[in-house]
C-alpha cells in the first residue's frame, strides 16, 4: 500500500468517525450494509473507468450504457419473464460488449480521441433507451421477483450486488498486476511510444479497455435497474462524473499510467460514504453533485501539491 | 485578402487557390449545410418560412455564442466541460439578485460577473497548478451546477422584471429580426476579428501548436490560457442572460447536457480536437447546420432525444472526416510538391 | 574474421535529403566499434535502420553471412540486435524491474501470472553485476538522466542481444558513470558481444573503441584500427576539411561588459555560477549533456526561476522572470531542440519569424501581415533561407533551414546578447560553416554572443573564452590561447582546472 492510498484510508476512517459523531446510527451495520451496496456499481464501473483512464482516455458513455442496458434487460424481463436470470446476466454482459466494442473501434481503428467518441456515444446511447422504451418506464410491478431478487440474495452473508463487486476487484486486480496485457495496459499509458518499440500492440490495448469497461457497465446495468426496482430514460444520469471522481481521489492521473484498484475502491467508498452521510446527517441530497465537484478540485489539486513537493525534494537530493 | 503584385512570390497559384479552397473543411460543411436545407424544405412546407428560420434561431443562439470562445479554448488545446454548469450558477445568482429586487441592468452585469468569476477560477485552477483542462472542468462543472441545485433543489426562480424579458425573446426595432440573433452576429464578428486579426489570436494558435515553442518565443502562455477560460466563463455568462431571460426561469437542470453540443458545434467547424488548427467560418456555418437540422427534425416530428442520437453521429462523423480529408490533401500536396523543382539544401554542391 | 553484422551498400532518403548514400558497414564479434560523424552525418539514420525502425531504399543487411530483412524493430530485437537510444523509451510511473521486462514479462513455470519474484530476483543480479546502485523498486521518473541511460542499458542486456548499439551513451554520464559504462563494454566485448557505439567524442573512442567507421554527409567514408588512426585523420575524415578552414572565426575586438552573472543557483539544476560576457566576444559553453548549460541560459533568459543570484545587464541589476522581460533587456536565446522549443512546424516561415516581434509588428493589437512580410523577407534573405515563398510551412523545411528561421527570428528581435545553444546540432556541414561564419559576422558587428556547444572543434574553433561546466558548476574558464581538448575534455568531466 502506497503512500497515497494510506492517506486516502486514514482520510475515510476519520470521515467514518465525524460523521459518526453527528450521527450516531450513521455506523450502525444496517446503514454500512446500505453504503456497501450502494457504493459496489459506482466501484464496478469506477474500476472499467480506471482501466480506460490509465492508457490515457476516458469513457464519459459509461452511464448511458448503463441506462441503455438498464433500459434492454429490464425490458426483456418485462416481456418475456420465462428467461432465466443467469440468462439475463449473459445477455447484460453481451449488451456491454457490444456498447465497449463500438467506442473501442472508434477509438482504436478510426483514431477518434476517446474523449470525443465517448462524448458521442454518450448521446446516442442515450438517445437509444428513449428508441427503445418510447420513452415509457419499466417500474418495479413489471419485473419478475427474481429480477428483483438479484442484487439481494445473500450468499456469504454478503448480497450478490456486494459479491459482485468483491469478485471484480479480485479480477481485475489480478489481472492488473498479475498479466501481461494489465501491465501492457500501464504500458500504454505511460508512454506509448516505447510499449511500440517493445512491441505491445497500442490497437488492442485501446480496444480491450473499452470492451472491459463495457462489459462492467452491461453488467452494472442490469444491477442498477433491478436495485432501484425502475428503469427510466432519466437512470445513472450523470453517472460518469461519480466514476471518474472515485478515480481522481483514488489516485489515478487524468494523464494515464498510473492507478491502482485499491485507490480505486477507496475513491469510491469515499464517495459513498459521503452521499451516504448527507442523508443521514439531513443535509438535502441536492447537495451531493456540489459537494462531488468540491471534492473532485480538492482531491485534483491535492495531488498536484504532492507531485509538486515529491519533485522538489527529488531535485534537493541531488548533488546540490 | 490584399491583392499586391509587389509580393506575388509570396503568393500561391490562384488555380491553385481555388483547388484549396474547394478542399477546405470550410467548404466541405456549407455543401453539406444547403444539402440540409433543401432535404429540410423537401420534408416540410414549414421549413422555409423565413419568420420560423428566424424564430428557430433563438434555440440555438445562446449556444452558439458559447461556441465562440469555446473555439480558443480549444485551439489552444485545452477543453472546457463546464461551460454548461456556468451557465446553470449564472443564472441562480441572477434569480437571486432578482428575488432581491434587482433592475434587468444589474442582473446583466450579475449574470456576465458570475460567469466571468467561473472562468476565472477554472483558468486559476488550470494555469496555477498545471492541472489538465478536462480534469478541473469536469470538477468545476459538478460544482457549479451542484450550487445551483443545493439552493434550488427542485424548485424554480421565476420572477424577472418585465424589461429583463427583451434580451431573449426580443426583436430589433419594429423588425422580426430577434436580438439574440444580432447579438450573435456581431460577437461572431468581433471574436473572428480576434482570432485572425490579433495578435492575441496569432499567440492562441502558436500555444495550441506548440506552447513550449510559444513560450520560448515570449508568448505568456499561461496569461493567454487564463484570459481564455475568463472569456468562455463570460461568454457563459452572457448566454445564461439570454436564455434565463428568454424561459423566464431559473431551474439547476437549466441547459442540462448543452456542453457536449458546444463542443460539437466546434469539432464540426473544423476545430481540431488536439489544438492549433480551425477557423471561425467553419464553426459559424456548423451552427447554423446543426441548428437547422434540428430544426428540420422537429419540424417532422423527430423526438428530442433521437435528435442528439443525430448530433452524437455527427459528432463522431466530424472527427473522421476531417482525417481523411487532410490525409487525402497532404497526398496531393505531396504529388505536387515533388513535381516542385528541389532547392538546393542539403548542401550536396560542396 | 566473419563479421556478424554487415551492411552493404544502404541508401535512404526522405523528403528533400539523402539521408544515405550507398554506406557500407561492417562489425565483428568481440569488437568495439565506433561509428563516427558530424551530426546529420547519417549514423542515426543507418542505426534506425539496423534497428528496423525504417527500410532501407537500396541496399544489403547481412547477418553471420546470411540476408536479412528487418520489417519491425521487433524482428531486429529477435535477430539478437539491440539498441539504446538516446531518448529515454521508458515507463516513467513504473518500477525499474517493470521497464526491463516490459513487454517480455516472466510468468510462473505452467500459469499464465507474471512472476514478480523472479524478474525483481534477476533485475537485482543484473544491476549487481554492473555495480550499479539502483533499488530495482523505484519509479523511473525519480531516478536521474544518468541512472535512466544505465537502466536502459541493463534492459538491453536482459534481451541476451549478441549486437548492442549504444547511441551517444556517455552525453549525459558524470565521470565516475562514464568508467562504469566502460567497464560494462569491456565485459561484454569478453563475452563476444558486438558493440556499436555512435559518437563524436574522441574522449570516448580512443578509450574504448578498437574500430571505427566514418561517415559523412550519408557517405561512407572510410574505415580503420582506432590505435593505429591518429585523431587529425579522423577529424579529417569527419569533416572534410581542415579545422582552420571550418571556423573563419576573426580576432574580436572585445568592448564593455554587457552582461554580468554572479552566484547563480538553482536547487537541484546549477550553482554558484558566475561569468560576465563583453561586446563582440563569443563566449563558449562547453560541458557534457546535463551539465546544467542550458538550464543556466534558460535561467536568465527567464523561462525558470532561478533560487539565487544576481544578473546584471550594461551596468544595471535585473531581475528577468519571463522571456518577454529578457528580448526588453535586449537578450535573446536561440534553444538547443529547434522542433520543440524553437519553432511551430505547422506555421509557416513567416508566423514563426515574427512571433517574438508581433507585438512590436502590430497596430494595436491588430496585425499587419506587410511588415511581417517586410521583416520575414529581410531576415530571411539575411540568413539564406531556402523556400519557395514565406507561406511556406516550417515542418516542410529541411533542418538546416529550420535553424535558419529560428536564427531568423531571434535576431528579427534585434538583440544585444545573443545565446545559442547548440545552434549546428544535426545540421550538413554547408549550412554549418554559413552559420559560423554568421556568427563570426554577428560579433564583429558588436553582439555579444553566447555559444553553448558540445563539439570540441566548434568550440576551440569559434571562441574568444571558454567556460567549462560540470553537474551545475563551472570548472573551468579558459581563454581561447590557453584552451585545447584535452583541458576542456577533463574540465567537461569534473577536474577542476585552476
Amino acid at each position: 500500500m502506497r503512500r497515497r492510498e494510506f492517506s486516502l484510508f486514514i482520510l475515510i476512517l476519520l470521515l467514518l468517525i465525524a460523521v459518526s459523531l453527528r450521527a450516531p446510527n450513521f455506523f450502525q451495520l444496517g446503514n454500512l450494509y446500505d453504503i456497501a451496496n450502494d457504493t459496489s456499481i459506482l466501484i464496478m464501473v469506477a474500476i472499467g473507468q480506471m482501466m480506460v483512464i490509465i492508457t490515457g482516455g476516458i469513457d464519459l458513455s459509461v452511464a448511458s450504457g448503463i441506462a441503455l442496458s438498464g433500459m434492454s434487460v429490464a425490458m426483456l424481463n418485462q416481456y418475456y419473464p420465462n428467461i432465466p436470470i443467469f440468462v439475463i446476466i449473459l445477455i447484460s454482459l453481451s449488451i456491454g460488449f457490444l456498447l465497449g466494442s463500438f467506442n473501442g473501434i472508434l477509438v482504436s481503428m478510426a483514431g477518434i480521441p476517446p474523449i470525443i467518441t465517448t462524448l458521442g456515444t454518450m448521446s446516442i446511447y442515450r438517445g437509444f433507451v428513449f428508441v427503445l422504451s418510447s420513452g415509457e418506464w419499466v417500474s418495479a410491478h413489471e419485473m419478475t421477483e427474481e429480477f428483483r431478487e438479484l442484487p439481494r440474495g445473500s450468499l456469504f452473508g454478503m448480497t450478490n450486488l456486494i459479491l459482485a463487486a468483491v469478485l471484480l476487484v479480485l479480477i481485475f486486480a489480478v489481472f492488473l498486476h498479475l498479466s501481461r496485457t494489465g501491465r501492457e495496459i500501464y504500458g500504454v499509458g505511460g508512454n506509448k511510444v516505447a510499449a511500440q518499440f517493445v512491441g505491445i500492440n497500442l490497437k488492442k490495448i485501446h480496444y480491450l479497455v473499452f470492451v472491459l469497461s463495457g462489459i462492467i457497465v452491461g453488467l452494472s446495468g442490469l444491477f442498477w435497474v433491478s436495485r432501484y426496482a425502475s428503469a427510466q430514460n432519466e437512470t445513472a444520469f450523470g453517472f460518469e462524473l461519480q466514476t471518474i471522481a472515485a478515480c481522481v481521489i483514488g489516485g489515478v492521473s487524468i494523464m494515464g499510467g498510473t492507478g491502482t484498484i485499491l485507490g480505486v475502491v477507496l475513491g469510491a467508498m469515499f464517495l459513498g460514504i459521503v452521499n451516504n452521510a448527507l442523508t443521514v446527517i439531513n443535509l438535502s441530497p441536492f447537495y451531493q453533485m456540489a459537494i462531488q465537484g468540491f471534492v473532485i478540485l480538492v482531491a485534483i489539486v491535492a495531488n498536484t501539491l504532492v507531485d509538486r513537493r515529491n519533485q522538489l525534494a527529488m531535485l534537493r537530493k541531488r548533488k546540490l | 485578402m490584399i491583392k499586391n503584385n509587389k509580393y506575388q512570390p509570396d503568393r500561391p497559384h490562384p488555380l491553385t487557390r481555388i483547388a484549396d479552397l474547394l478542399m477546405t473543411w470550410e467548404f466541405i460543411l456549407f455543401v453539406i449545410f444547403i444539402v440540409v436545407i433543401i432535404v429540410n424544405s423537401y420534408l416540410s412546407p414549414y421549413f422555409l418560412d423565413l419568420f420560423n428560420i428566424l424564430d428557430t434561431t433563438f434555440n440555438f443562439m445562446e449556444k452558439a455564442i458559447v461556441a465562440l470562445p469555446m473555439i480558443f479554448v480549444i485551439i489552444c488545446g485545452d477543453i472546457d466541460i463546464s461551460v454548461a454548469g456556468i451557465i446553470a450558477l449564472s443564472s441562480l445568482l441572477m434569480g437571486m439578485a432578482s428575488v432581491a429586487g434587482a433592475a434587468s441592468g444589474t442582473l446583466v452585469l450579475v449574470g456576465l460577473g458570475a460567469g466571468l468569476a467561473a472562468g476565472f477560477l477554472n483558468g486559476f485552477l488550470i494555469t496555477r497548478f498545471g492541472i489538465p483542462a478536462i480534469a478541473v472542468t469536469i470538477g468545476s462543472m459538478s460544482l457549479f451546477r451542484g450550487i445551483s441545485y443545493a439552493v434550488l433543489g427542485d424548485q424554480a426562480y421565476t420572477k424577472y422584471p418585465p424589461s429583463f424579458a427583451f434580451f431573449g425573446q426580443g426583436y430589433m426595432g419594429n423588425t422580426i429580426i430577434p436580438f439574440e440573433l444580432v447579438l450573435f452576429i456581431v460577437l461572431a464578428v468581433v471574436f473572428g476579428l480576434l482570432l485572425h486579426r490579433t495578435t492575441f489570436g496569432r499567440k492562441v494558435y502558436a500555444i495550441g501548436n506548440n506552447a513550449t515553442t510559444a513560450r520560448f518565443s515570449g508568448v505568456p502562455v499561461n496569461r493567454i490560457r487564463w484570459i481564455v477560460f475568463s472569456l468562455s466563463g463570460m461568454m457563459s455568462g452572457l448566454a445564461a442572460i439570454l436564455l434565463t431571460s428568454r424561459i423566464g426561469s431559473t431551474r439547476p437542470n437549466i441547459a442540462s447536457g448543452w456542453e457536449l453540443e458546444i463542443i460539437t458545434t466546434v469539432v464540426l467547424g473544423g476545430v481540431a480536437i488536439s489544438g492549433g488548427k480551425g477557423n471561425i467560418m467553419g464553426v459559424i456555418i456548423g451552427t447554423f447546420l446543426i441548428g437547422f437540422l434540428k430544426f428540420g427534425m422537429g419540424l417532422i416530428n423527430v423526438p428530442g432525444k433521437v435528435m442528439n442520437i443525430v448530433i452524437g453521429f455527427l459528432l463522431i462523423f466530424a472527427i473522421m472526416l476531417p482525417g481523411y480529408i487532410h490525409a487525402l490533401r497532404n497526398r496531393i500536396l505531396l504529388i505536387r510538391q515533388q513535381e516542385k523543382p528541389r532547392y538546393a539544401s542539403s548542401g550536396q554542391s560542396e | 574474421m566473419q563479421s556478424v553484422l554487415e551492411c552493404h551498400r544502404i541508401s535512404k532518403h526522405f523528403p528533400g535529403v539523402k539521408a544515405l548514400d550507398e554506406v557500407d558497414f561492417k562489425v565483428r564479434a568481440g569488437e568495439v566499434h565506433a561509428l563516427i560523424g558530424e551530426n546529420g552525418a547519417g549514423k542515426s539514420t543507418l542505426v534506425k535502420i539496423i534497428t528496423g525502425i525504417y527500410p532501407p531504399d537500396a541496399g544489403t543487411i547481412l547477418k553471420n553471412g546470411e540476408t536479412v530483412e528487418f520489417r519491425n524493430p521487433i524482428a531486429s530485437q529477435m535477430a539478437g540486435i539491440t539498441a539504446i537510444h538516446q531518448e529515454a523509451t521508458m515507463f516513467p510511473e513504473l518500477s525499474v524491474t517493470e521497464n526491463i521486462y516490459m513487454g517480455h514479462h516472466l510468468t510462473r513455470s505452467g500459469s499464465r501470472l507474471l512472476d514478480w519474484k523472479r524478474m525483481k530476483l534477476k533485475t537485482r543480479s543484473l544491476l549487481e553485476k554492473l555495480e550499479l546502485e539502483i533499488n530495482p523498486d523505484t519509479k523511473v521518473k525519480d531516478l536521474s538522466i544518468a541512472k535512466r541511460h544505465m537502466v536502459e542499458i541493463v534492459k538491453a542486456l536482459s534481451l541476451d542481444a549478441r549486437i548492442v548499439i549504444m547511441d551517444e551513451p556517455t552525453s549525459a554520464l558524470s565521470l565516475r558513470e562514464v568508467e562504469d559504462l566502460y567497464k560494462i563494454i569491456r565485459q561484454l566485448r569478453t563475452e563476444g558481444q558486438a558493440i556499436v557505439f555512435i559518437s563524436h567524442k574522441f574522449e570516448d573512442i580512443y578509450e574504448i573503441a578498437d574500430y571505427f567507421t566514418v561517415l559523412r554527409d550519408g557517405r561512407y567514408i572510410g574505415e580503420g584500427k582506432v590505435a593505429a588512426t591518429k585523431v587529425d585523420t579522423i577529424v579529417q575524415m569527419m569533416v572534410g576539411r581542415s579545422l582552420k578552414q571550418m571556423f573563419p572565426k576573426t580576432q574580436a575586438q572585445l568592448g564593455d561588459t554587457v552582461l554580468k552573472v554572479e552566484g547563480l543557483s538553482k536547487t537541484g539544476f546549477f550553482k554558484d555560477v558566475s561569468f560576465d560576457l563583453h561586446r563582440g566576444e563569443i563566449l563558449g559553453f562547453f560541458g557534457l549533456v546535463g551539465a546544467g548549460r542550458s538550464e543556466v541560459m534558460q535561467a536568465i533568459f527567464g523561462i525558470d526561476e532561478v533560487t539565487s543570484g544576481e544578473i546584471t545587464i550594461k551596468g544595471r541589476d535585473v531581475h528577468i522572470s519571463s522571456p518577454s522581460q529578457a528580448m526588453d533587456h535586449g537578450i535573446a536565446y536561440v534553444p538547443e531542440d529547434r522542433q520543440l522549443q524553437g519553432t511551430i512546424l505547422a506555421m509557416n516561415i513567416r508566423e514563426n519569424t515574427t512571433l517574438p516581434v508581433v507585438d512590436r509588428l502590430s497596430h494595436y493589437s491588430f496585425l499587419d501581415f506587410n511588415k511581417e512580410r517586410e521583416i520575414t523577407r529581410q531576415y530571411g534573405q539575411r540568413m539564406e533561407i531556402k523556400t519557395s515563398g514565406w507561406d511556406q510551412a516550417v515542418g516542410s523545411l529541411s533542418g538546416g533551414n529550420q535553424q535558419k528561421v529560428v536564427l531568423a527570428k531571434w535576431l528579427a528581435t534585434r538583440p544585444e546578447i545573443l545565446i545559442m545553444d547548440e545552434p549546428t546540432k544535426g545540421i550538413d556541414v554547408a549550412t554549418k560553416a554559413r552559420v559560423h561564419e554568421f556568427i563570426s559576422q554577428l560579433a564583429a558587428e558588436g553582439l555579444a554572443i553566447i555559444l553553448i556547444s558540445s563539439e570540441l572543434p566548434e568550440i576551440l574553433g569559434m571562441a574568444d573564452r571558454i567556460v567549462v561546466m560540470h553537474e551545475g558548476k563551472i570548472t573551468a574558464c579558459l581563454d581561447r590561447k590557453e584552451a585545447d581538448s584535452e583541458k576542456l575534455v577533463k574540465a567537461a568531466m569534473g577536474n577542476l582546472l585552476s
